[in-house]
């Protein structure tokens, strides 16, 4: 048999530990789909592969057990899928145009959580549109709210939903319930002044349990949408680490571009002999300096007033 | 008399009655919500007829523009006071039929249970009242029980058209005058009313303060959360607190005013001492309900309740206010028969 795994890896296909046989990896955005795209993961899973399917760490589907002659009737097979979820494609039939940036994952997000201060999936999609298909390795996540229920802070970016909370003080009934959901839920950034809740700004983490704890409306989310941006963080052999912040109330526009200059920045600086072309964006940074990563990170980047950038960043982690 | 108007015609009309009133009716607050990308609809000063929500309930009730959330009464210094101004205008309230039967109870409740209460008594002088027909029930009313589903006793009542017009019943002299003159095309008007809901409740004939003995309050005590949203949406519910507050460092200035208090929140039945009574969520649902549904009747000959189901609407907890009225026959049943 004579295969260039080269290719077949960028088609979002893998060379499995059986000889012969791939897996096919299914991107969803989001990790959200209509149910409907279940029976075709089922379809390919039984036509072409074992019969099994794996639900990634990452939320997509893996169809393990493909043969690889099977793999110009897989991408056939898939096409509906791209479709469906509108993944950016080079050439409709061929399946995924790339693997390196992987899919792109979310918390189930203001579509169902009462806690999310977005719909994370929208953002997700929005995300996936601008970024993909690339072939550098890049780990995106979303998560509703700062609980981080989708461990961004183990991701190159991660993504978390912030809100500015507003008090309207004629309609508070000085019941309390804001600043105990402050003190026990989030970070004790409200105490009361005159019978009403005053708000540390910089304490505050923007995570709306004032809001949803208010039983008179008095406090409201704002009607622009903010984020904290952590950076940076991986798992892996050498130095697992955990995100950490680098724009607090930074708004989706800048998040999109961060991103895409990040993508020119890895460009210039990766190892070229990163093995398999692939390096933690983390460990550039290391070999770059912090300062030069926010150069070209910050390009062109308008920040809202209210954002906050962090620096210098500095990481910890276990190094082995 | 009544009228067939359109918009424009309704929206002269409004442009008159700004002059002498401010205008108050159930709008949407976009992202208003406790969630995110959720909006609340609760009263708000309107400009025009187009930003009036008809099609769903609110979620807070008409009562704020009487009785405000917080209002400062006097402010002192040392050896003075000055008494907060009041709004220069009036107040045009657009509210629904159990809404205008809840403002009978704030009446009985602030001008004729002994001295009239004087801040009420300035805001309600000055009000007009439009009803807004009901061309169906919402979830959880359950107004026919409460024999609150049809009222008369309006200025003006209003039901919006599918094709963006409106049907009028007018009672206030000057605003017929005016509509006759634009030239309204009249025709008989009844306002729109449910005659039936989804819901109903059924208070206990033989019902006493006896039922406080039951077991059926102990359920409370843990689905309970007393945030309270239950007596803050409700249109009766009256109950305030005092708040004194200083501006200065010197502490000898500042302002007087009450806010809205609530049964269900922690505070409510503390004394002096230190001492607090319905400290379980249990006993306070049973002092709310049947205070609802039972001592306010042996005083004032009916029920405080007017079934417009809010507090099922809102609770967090999925609490249903009515599905407890229903269990008060075989808590009666529970506590005779002991």
């Amino acid at each position: 048999m004579d295969i260039n795994t080269k290719i077949l890896k960028k088609n979002a296909f893998r060379v499995t530990k059986e000889r012969g046989m791939t897996a096919s990896r299914i991107r969803v955005p989001g990790g959200h789909l209509d149910a409907k795209y279940l029976s075709q993961i089922q379809h390919i899973a039984e036509t072409f592969g074992n019969g099994t399917v794996h639900i990634t760490s990452r939320q997509g589907f893996e169809i393990p057990g493909i043969p690889f002659e099977k793999m110009p009737e897989v991408n056939a097979a898939l096409q509906s899928l791209i479709d469906g979820l509108e993944i950016n494609q080079d050439e409709v039939g061929c399946g995924y145009p790339a693997a390196g940036t992987r899919n792109i994952t979310a918390c189930v997000g203001n579509r169902v959580c009462p806690f999310a201060c977005y719909d994370t999936t929208a953002l997700a999609q929005r995300i996936e549109k601008a970024v993909f298909p690339n072939d550098l390795h890049f780990k995106i996540a979303l998560t509703g709210c700062p609980n981080d229920c989708a461990k961004v802070r183990m991701h190159d970016f991660g993504i978390m939903g912030m809100t500015v909370p507003h008090l309207e003080s004629d309609r508070c009934v000085s019941c309390g319930a804001c600043v105990k959901a402050c003190k026990k839920k989030s970070v004790e950034a409200l105490k009361p002044v005159n019978f009403r809740p005053q708000r540390d700004e910089r304490r505050c983490i923007g995570c709306g349990e004032c809001v949803l704890a208010c039983p008179n409306a008095a406090w409201t989310r704002s009607e622009k949408k903010y984020y904290r941006l952590t950076l940076l963080g991986r798992t892996g052999k050498k130095n697992p680490r955990l995100g950490e912040d680098f724009i607090k109330w930074v708004d989706e526009d800048s998040i999109i571009k961060i991103i895409l200059n990040t993508y020119d920045y890895v460009k210039e600086y990766i190892d070229p002999n990163a093995p398999g072309g692939k390096e933690h964006i983390g460990y550039i940074v290391d070999r770059t300096g912090f300062e030069e990563f926010k150069r070209w990170a910050l390009r062109d980047v308008t920040l809202p007033e209210i954002a906050e950038v962090m620096t210098p960043m500095y990481w910890k982690g276990i190094t082995y | 008399m009544g009228f067939h108007i359109t918009d424009m015609q309704l929206n002269v009309l409004f442009q008159t009655w700004q002059t002498n009133y401010h205008i108050y009716a159930p709008r949407n607050f976009s992202g208003g919500g406790r969630f995110s990308d959720t909006d609340c609809i609760r009263y708000g000063k309107i400009e025009h007829a187009d930003e009036i929500v008809f099609d769903k309930k609110s979620d807070y009730s008409f009562k704020e523009v009487l009785t405000p959330v917080s209002q400062t009464l006097f402010f002192f210094t040392e050896g003075q006071t000055k008494e907060a101004d009041f709004p220069q205008k009036g107040a045009v309230i657009f509210l629904r039929s159990c809404d205008l039967y809840a403002l009978k109870r704030l009446d009985d409740m602030y001008l004729h249970n002994s001295p009239a209460d004087y801040y009420y008594q300035h805001l309600r002088d000055n009000i007009k009242i439009v009803l807004m027909g009901c061309e169906h029930s919402f979830e959880n009313c359950f107004c026919v029980s409460m024999g609150t589903n049809v009222s008369t006793k309006y200025d003006m009542s209003i039901d919006r058209q599918p094709d963006g017009t409106y049907l009028v019943d007018c009672k206030d002299e000057a605003w017929v005058k005016q509509l006759v003159q634009a030239g309204c095309e009249q025709q008989e008007v009844i306002p729109a009313h449910v005659t039936e809901n989804q819901v109903t409740v059924q208070v206990p004939e033989n019902l006493t303060a006896e039922v406080a003995k039951s077991t059926m309050w102990e359920e409370y005590n843990s689905r309970c959360i007393n945030c309270g949203r239950c007596n803050f949406v409700c249109p009766t519910c009256t109950c305030f607190t005092m708040q004194d507050l200083f501006y200065s460092e010197n502490g000898k200035v500042g302002e007087r005013r009450r806010i809205w208090a609530s049964c269900m929140v922690d505070g409510f039945t503390d004394v002096a001492g230190g001492g607090s009574y319905r400290k379980k969520n249990g006993e306070r649902m049973r002092f709310k309900v049947l205070h609802k549904v039972l001592d306010y009747k042996q005083r004032n000959g009916y029920h405080m309740c007017v079934g417009c189901g809010r507090c099922d609407d809102i609770c967090p907890e999925y609490i249903s206010f009515s599905g407890c009225i229903n269990k008060l026959q075989s808590a009666m049943t529970e506590v005779t028969e002991q």
